[in-house]
């Protein structure tokens, strides 16, 4: 209902904790983050200012460029894999399983994992992957290698294998529920003019379900972005994402502003794919 | 099923790949959690109950569990009252802004959690409140709420809005209407959200990790042991986590199956 005079009482009854709650102890938070990113650092504390330093080094120093190059480069190799892996899933989840039983509990079991412990998951694929590991000593005892091989862990493949492990499961969903929301008779009238399996599939059913993809991949993308617990794990020194470099500001190297202008950053460019997602959604939407 | 064209059997194939990709990480973690020997390694050694009774002897590792417990159970508390409040409100009222609050609330589940564990730590040290695990609750509740403001909402927007029109207009009081009718239409969109909240919680690492000062979760114990080593200790108190886990997710299916018959 419109707010006026008569309800006013109810509205604030209802909802002055929530807005208090969510100003003070979450915008506020974030704008103080913003603001520190124009502090000076004075070792070993940091003083109120209003001054570009921190964001000069950072544009001006290359390592800070290209520790943010290849923290896109592995979120946006994570979200191609996760794709191609989790697609064919709800595919088969949506079309080709029939009983609808089954189809409940294969759904159930792909979403099961997102509930297990997150940190368990990625440090598994350390214990699988790692020179003592699970693979090499399997790999060993079946006789395919002599010793054990150092490639499998420590480097950008198996932070990609740990990550995509994680998300597939983020982008099943939201395919999932596109897939479901086609309606049935577009594709059996595509199958009726004689157009096969393959080319129903390019032309009716993929175009239709590109917005789950869409929805997928942008949260597959920004969750890896800032992901800090699996380059640790099973990153190795050509491994260092983001999330690393603002960790250390705030603990050895003990440079607040530096980390919060680099936070602030990692906001921005966040904020930006989750903009040009809704933008691409939009424009999708009014196309069909 | 069983007049399937080559491309549907290849299909299944590649699911079937996909989903034991996806339980391989803690097949192994269970396997190991029984296995008689400080690597992970095949060929197994035998079955031992072992890194059990380690776990139990632990006393740092059960004061970290109970330290995640707490926050859990507070954050979630806290995400729920706040949530369920904001939820009615943008539910029955249309304000301006109404869009962008909401918009705000789900922010910190779209953004990596180290930008908002950063953006907490920098508020928390201006206005001087120590790192502790009550500002390791604060954090949680906040971050989390969107999940029950989302929730409770979408349940809201189905709920029948004549059957409060009927309660009002039986001169029930709006309280009473909200115990009576309100309520109970949301009850197992509340328990999911409440579930859901207290696992992500319970699991969360980048928040805590800038927030919480001497007092550790047992997330940010094992990923600090974790950084020294591997122990299948690890795997053990990780099974007993996967196991409650589990209990908790058939939970939930029965409580919101029971609902929707």
């Amino acid at each position: 209902m419109k707010l006026d005079r008569r309800n006013a009482a109810g509205f604030l009854g209802l909802f002055s904790l929530p807005l208090a709650w969510s100003l003070i102890l979450l915008i506020l938070p974030y704008l103080i983050m913003i603001s520190v990113g124009f502090w000076l650092r004075k070792y070993p504390t940091f003083v109120p200012d209003f001054q570009f330093a921190n964001y000069v080094q950072i544009f001006s120093d290359p390592q800070y460029f290209n520790v943010i190059l290849r923290t896109a480069k592995i979120a946006a190799l994570v979200t191609i894999t996760a794709t191609l892996l989790g697609y064919p899933l709800a595919y088969l989840l949506a079309f080709t399983i029939r009983s609808p039983g089954l189809r409940n509990l294969l759904y159930l079991l792909v979403i099961v994992p997102l509930w297990v412990s997150y940190l368990l998951r990625a440090y598994t694929w350390k214990t699988i992957l790692g020179t003592n590991g699970a693979l090499n000593s399997l790999l060993q005892s079946l006789g395919v290698i002599d010793a054990p091989l150092d490639i499998f862990l420590y480097n950008q493949g198996s932070m990609v294998i740990t990550l995509t492990y994680i998300f597939i499961p983020f982008m099943v969903m939201p395919i999932f529920s596109a897939l479901e929301n086609i309606p049935k008779n577009l594709i059996e009238a595509s199958e009726d003019l004689g157009i096969g399996p393959f080319g129903t599939f390019l032309k009716v059913v993929l175009p239709l379900s590109l917005g789950g993809v869409l929805a997928g991949a942008t949260v597959t993308f920004c969750l890896t972005f800032g992901d800090f617990v699996a380059p640790v794990l099973v990153g190795g020194p050509d491994g260092t994402m983001i999330a690393n470099v603002l960790q250390n500001q705030f603990g050895a190297a003990l440079n607040w502003p530096l980390g919060s202008a680099l936070a602030t950053l990692v906001l921005l460019m966040v904020m930006a794919v989750l903009w040009l997602s809704s933008k691409l959604d939009r424009n999708a939407r009014v196309a069909l | 099923m069983n007049r399937l064209l080559w491309w549907q059997k290849g299909l299944v194939g590649f699911a079937v790949a996909v989903l034991a990709f996806l339980y391989l990480p803690i097949v192994v973690l269970v396997i190991f959690s029984f296995n008689d020997s400080k690597v992970t390694s095949f060929p197994l050694s035998g079955f031992t109950l072992h890194w059990y009774s380690q776990v139990l002897a632990n006393s740092q590792m059960l004061t970290a569990l109970g330290n995640s417990l707490y926050v859990a159970v507070f954050a979630t508390l806290i995400s729920v009252v706040v949530g369920v409040l904001a939820a009615l409100a943008l539910h029955r009222y249309d304000f301006p802004g109404k869009r962008l609050f909401q918009n705000v609330l789900i922010l910190p589940l779209s953004l990596p959690g180290i930008v908002t564990g950063i953006a907490m730590l920098n508020f928390y040290k201006q206005i001087g409140i120590p790192q502790s695990l009550g500002a390791v609750i604060i954090g949680h509740a906040t971050a989390l709420m969107g999940i029950v403001v989302s929730q409770v909402l979408a349940r809201l927007s189905r709920l029948n809005p004549r059957l409060l029109e009927a309660s009002a207009d039986l001169g029930v009081r709006p309280f009473a209407t909200f115990w009576h009718v309100t309520l109970p239409s949301i009850r197992s969109a509340v328990i999911g959200s409440a579930l859901l909240c207290f696992t992500l919680s319970f699991d969360e690492i980048p928040v805590t990790y800038f927030l919480t000062g001497r007092d550790v979760t047992l997330p940010i114990y094992i990923y600090s042991t974790l950084r020294r080593g591997i122990t299948p200790e690890i795997n053990a108190i990780g099974t007993m986590i996967v196991a409650a886990s589990i209990l908790i997710i058939i939970l939930s299916v029965r409580l919101l199956r029971d609902r929707g018959q």
